[in-house]
């Protein structure tokens, strides 16, 4: 895949990166705290992004219910900062239980009020649940269309059965987690806000890397196979239901932590995470960042939700609108994606489209490793 | 049956809601044999490699392949029970390169843990190196796939199918939309494989079968119709009525 693409300098490779920890370090200085903690919302769901890149952009599997685990990793840092922070109510269990006359804490809250439980369930938990989805519709061979009804189906049934447990996880109204503490402190006030944005920006790249990592190489290049040609994957020996399980799982694994970020900065979790719009609207982050190109997601899922706050701030009716425009013109005219069509040649095709020449010498690196290319 | 055999198709019987793509066939190979099979249209000739490698279910019948039966069997265990297969179009991986194409297929073990742990084995690397000097790709290592001519894309398959290293190589048409001298060299190519491995090659093309000089299997209506030379199929007076036509003069 990258002997199309631009290769970059390594000069200008390591300014870009001095110059994002700068900013990530200066960020909170430079942007009031209402903007930076929409900033940390935005980063953490571009880690759900990533996620839909890999399985949707490397091995073609279009999922509607990425929601789902991105819920579970909410639900799993919510409860955990609930329960630490119950001290002072009736029976030392989270106030909402009081409403619905529960005295006793359900057993599968237990295990939250240990840190280090909650640290690997927020994505240990969503991974296995999108595992176990994963292995029984993949060795079915539920493919293509069908497979992303079921995950929408799925996401359906999680989100009607969190909405109605209110004696277990207060339904519908969710969990709040800004006015709970951590580490002696408000986890809604400001600077736990800036760690917390910190934090995120550091568990983005990291999981950038991740995924670099897992579609590097030949294990990369087997879900570009399973995307294009599965049949033909298994008639060289590999078995595509571990490969897809795997990359789902890890997909799933990702959405949690993404979840679990996103809730400790919008300061609530509810089922409303699990509602059909929002994951579809993780695969619009995806489709208009550009398929296969991992940067493009987190892109992607950063300024389509930065837009979506400066225009609903705007024009409050008009998003919706505007996103499906979006959606439709990346589809017909863009179908790479802006990333895809920056790292193809669109750029130069639509000058000379408008009769300009492109010119070759701003494109040193191209001459140099186009050996077959003609001579200019 | 004798332990010579490689491949035994017993009785084999596939029923496509009532119409009967393969009737009753019988069929078997010997350790590093070449053989061509033939037949017109619509006379089974990729369900019976559909059966082998696991795609279709015999609706009755059995086969055995180095002792074991392959009935039932997934198409990847099959593939790793050393059961290689060339489809009648190219189908490579078109957005990988050539060299990404050859180390899906000479990998091994291919599982998920290997490929992600470790980097390719040198000998592995060096496989692919003689592959791509046989098929001539050698210069076309790092494009992608799918920016090959149609006679490269044949040749890359046949490549990563030679790279898997099977017992049984199982190729349909392969010289379909090659030039002549393409054809030529194809079948030179099947030729030397052959002995080491055991070749089933199907095609249309009567010079390139014949040019194989092999055993020919003519398959008409789900079945084997005869079996032999090249000379004594041409001779057979059933095969000449279904398939080959009378000679003109």
């Amino acid at each position: 895949m990258s002997s199309s693409k631009i290769k970059f300098d390594k000069k200008i490779v390591l300014s870009f990166w001095i110059i994002l920890i700068a900013l990530i370090i200066a960020a909170p200085t430079l942007l009031p705290v209402f903007r930076l903690n929409l900033l940390g919302r935005y980063l953490s769901l571009s880690i759900v992004a990533l996620g839909v890149d890999l399985i949707w952009g490397y091995t073609g599997l279009l999922s509607l219910g990425q929601g789902i685990f991105f819920a579970l990793g909410g639900y799993c840092a919510a409860m955990y900062l609930q329960i630490t922070s119950s001290s002072e109510f009736p029976n030392n269990i989270p106030e909402f239980f009081a409403l619905y006359g529960v005295e006793k804490l359900p057993f599968f809250w237990e295990p939250f009020r240990s840190p280090v439980f909650t640290f690997f369930a927020i994505w240990i938990i969503p991974a296995l649940v999108a595992g176990l989805i994963g292995f029984l519709v993949f060795r079915n061979r539920i493919k293509g269309v069908y497979f992303s009804i079921l995950t929408q189906a799925s996401l359906l049934v999680f989100f009607n059965f969190f909405n109605g447990q209110q004696k277990l996880i207060n339904g519908t109204n969710g969990l709040k987690t800004d006015v709970t503490q951590l580490f002696g402190q408000m986890v809604g006030s400001e600077s736990m806000q800036r760690l917390f944005f910190w934090v995120t920006a550091i568990l983005v790249i990291a999981s950038w890397f991740f995924a670099k990592w897992v579609v590097k190489g030949r294990f990369g290049n087997i879900l570009i196979g399973i995307r294009d040609d599965e049949p033909r994957v298994r008639f060289t020996g590999y078995n595509p239901v571990i490969f897809k399980t795997i990359i789902f799982s890890i997909a799933g694994g990702l959405a949690g932590i993404s979840g679990a970020l996103y809730t400790v900065q919008s300061g609530i979790v509810s089922p409303q995470f699990m509602t059909v719009p929002f994951s579809i609207e993780m695969v619009i982050w995806v489709a208009v960042g550009g398929r296969g190109t991992l940067l493009g997601a987190i892109l992607g899922a950063v300024f389509i939700n930065y837009a979506k706050s400066l225009v609903s701030e705007a024009l409050p009716a008009s998003w919706m609108f505007i996103q499906g425009g979006l959606f439709i013109l990346v589809v017909t005219a863009l179908p790479e994606g802006v990333l895809g069509w920056i790292q193809g040649d669109g750029p130069r095709n639509l000058l000379q489209r408008f009769g300009l020449k492109r010119r070759i010498e701003t494109y040193p690196s191209l001459e140099v490793n186009n050996k077959e290319g003609n001579n200019e | 049956m004798n332990n010579k055999d490689l491949l035994n198709l017993i009785d084999i019987t596939v029923s496509f809601e009532g119409f009967l793509a393969l009737n009753k066939l019988n069929l078997n190979l010997q350790k590093g044999e070449l053989r061509a099979v033939i037949g017109p249209n619509g006379a089974g000739k990729t369900t019976f490699l559909d059966v082998i490698t696991g795609k279709v279910k015999p609706t009755k019948g059995e086969v055995i392949f180095k002792g074991k039966s392959l009935v039932g069997r997934k198409e990847h265990k099959i593939a790793r029970l050393g059961v290689g297969r060339k489809f009648q179009s190219p189908r490579i991986f078109e957005n990988l390169t050539v060299k990404e194409n050859l180390e899906i297929s000479v990998t091994t073990p291919k599982s998920p843990l290997n490929l992600i742990n470790k980097s390719i084995k040198e000998e592995q690397l060096n496989e692919i190196e003689r592959l791509l000097k046989i098929v001539n790709l050698a210069q076309k290592v790092d494009s992608k796939a799918g920016s090959l001519s149609h006679g490269q894309k044949q040749w890359l398959e046949i490549a990563m199918l030679v790279g898997q290293k099977p017992d049984l190589m199982l190729v349909d048409e392969p010289v379909a939309g090659l030039t002549d001298e393409e054809t030529d060299l194809t079948a030179d190519l099947l030729k030397s494989l052959s002995g080491e491995n055991t070749v089933v090659v199907i095609d249309h093309d009567m010079e390139f079968i014949r040019r194989l000089d092999s055993n020919v299997s003519v398959l008409n209506q789900g079945t084997v119709l005869c079996e032999g030379t090249m000379e004594t199929i041409q001779k057979d007076k059933k095969v000449i009525d279904v398939y080959l036509g009378r000679p003109e003069d």
